[in-house]
């Protein structure tokens, strides 16, 4: 009896442990730890605005804008190094920054919309 | 809608009580019409009834309607048919008791720039009975090509990015483009090169021609916070500061404002596809929604009417509805300098 209380404790405990490190496993994929930068970020383009207007990251970070306007938007680079095509509602574009630098851009459809990217 | 007038009257030395009672049959849809310093009315619906001499004396007028923004490929709630609502405006510009000599358009002709929607728009609007239509690019008329396919499908003819002017019984027409190699944090822009070829194309123009010149984004400061506006505008202008009369039609901002500042009348036109909110009084700039009943009280053409012989000119906006109160004016001056003589106390 009392071994078989000892091994389902014993089989629950690993069954735990296994979860947790399942767990553990899991949430370093979507929330990154505190000592580790994320190589992936999103950029929200929304009522004429790139959110947020200014972002700091680390050198190979891949940034991905995403246009939820109802009206199209491009990315574009002042210094020539990136550049969409016009962005459709729910429309994509990536690119990762290698270089440190600062990075201003600015949609060239409404010119008046301007952010920046730090890649330190 | 802010649709008065926001010129200085006192100035420009119009008879106010005349000009007033003539604003207040705005709603239906009335002409208004400046001759030999008197404000004589038209009603729309009285122009199929004028006399034999009546329309004899129109004859060799020049009448033309300026349409906007019709943004085809546009899907969203603001209006998900802008081609249904394009096709409201053509019927309202076919029942005009006299056909237009011929359309412009201001540009935003369609939403993404796709071959499917130049298209679209290409077969629409050949229901509208008009001998010719005359466009300038919007900035969605030219993403992703720099403005290759607008211009090979209505730029035939035209300089640089899609820049031309042409001549009708007497006035000087010129399209211009403002939305092409736009900078970070600018507006509109025209580029040295189109400058120089305004300057040339008006040079041995003759002071009393009238001149109407068509762009998309607002030649003057509508409103920068939201890019309403052109950088290099005041160079354009200056160009044509010799002329009495000179009128800027634009499309972009999707309703009516106007502004009168010397010889210079600035006017927009409502969009054929969605309207978009007065400035600062949304966040942003981008397509409204409306109830489904006032859509097409937002939407709408302009007609425009010269009167050779008086030189006046007569801009008449008319929303789709028909019903609305939101027709808007402008009297021109005439040849500056009769003015003082034709104009009463």
């Amino acid at each position: 009896m009392m071994k078989g209380i000892l091994s389902r404790t014993v089989l629950s405990a690993a069954l735990l442990g296994t979860l947790g490190w399942a767990a553990e496993i899991h949430a370093k994929n979507v929330t990154p730890a505190a000592d580790e930068k994320p190589s992936a970020i999103e950029i929200k383009i929304d009522n004429f605005s790139f959110m947020p207007q200014d972002t700091t990251v680390a050198a190979g970070t891949t940034i991905t804008w995403v246009n939820r306007d109802d009206v199209p938007h491009t990315v574009v680079s002042t210094n020539g190094k990136f550049k969409s095509k016009a962005l459709d509602t729910d429309d994509k574009f990536a690119f990762t920054f290698s270089e440190p630098g600062t990075y201003e851009y600015f949609c060239s459809v409404h010119p008046k919309m301007t952010a920046k990217v730090i890649v330190k | 809608m802010g649709n008065f007038i926001k010129d200085n009257l006192n100035n420009d030395g119009v008879d106010r009580r005349g000009f007033l009672k003539c604003m207040a049959w705005a709603g239906t849809g009335t002409l208004c019409v400046l001759q030999g310093g008197v404000l004589k009315s038209f009603a729309m619906s009285d122009i199929a009834a004028m006399t034999k001499q009546d329309k004899a004396a129109m004859k060799g007028e020049l009448s033309f309607v300026q349409i906007s923004d019709s943004h085809i490929g546009f899907d969203k709630a603001a209006n998900p048919d802008v081609t249904a609502t394009l096709r409201e405006a053509i019927a309202k510009i076919n029942a005009l008791p006299q056909a237009p000599e011929f359309v412009l358009h201001t540009g935003d002709l369609t939403h993404l720039s796709k071959a499917s929607e130049f298209d679209t728009l290409d077969q629409t609007l050949k229901a509208m009975r008009t001998d010719k239509i005359f466009y300038v690019p919007g900035e969605h008329d030219v993403l992703n090509d720099n403005g290759q396919q607008y211009r090979e499908r209505f730029g035939k003819g035209s300089k640089g990015d899609g820049w031309y002017s042409f001549d009708q019984k007497g006035v000087h027409f010129i399209g211009l483009v403002n939305v092409m190699n736009l900078k970070a944090g600018g507006l509109g822009t025209l580029g040295h090169d189109q400058l120089e070829w305004i300057e040339d194309d008006v040079k041995h123009l003759k002071p009393s021609t009238p001149i109407v010149v068509f762009a998309h984004i607002p030649l003057w400061a509508a409103y920068p916070e939201w890019g309403w506006g052109t950088d290099d505008s005041a160079q354009a202008l200056a160009y044509l500061k010799k002329f009495g009369s000179v009128s800027v039609l634009n499309g972009h901002i999707h309703q009516v404002m106007q502004k009168v500042e010397g010889n210079v009348t600035f006017h927009t036109a409502m969009s054929t596809a969605f309207p978009q909110p007065q400035p600062g009084t949304a966040p942003s700039p981008g397509p409204m929604k409306v109830p489904a009943e006032k859509l097409r009280s937002l939407l709408g053409v302009t007609n425009v009417d010269f009167l050779r012989g008086k030189r006046t000119l007569a801009i008449v906006d008319s929303p789709l509805d028909g019903a609305s109160t939101t027709s808007s004016y402008h009297l021109s001056r005439p040849e500056s300098e009769s003015e003082s003589s034709l104009y009463g106390g």
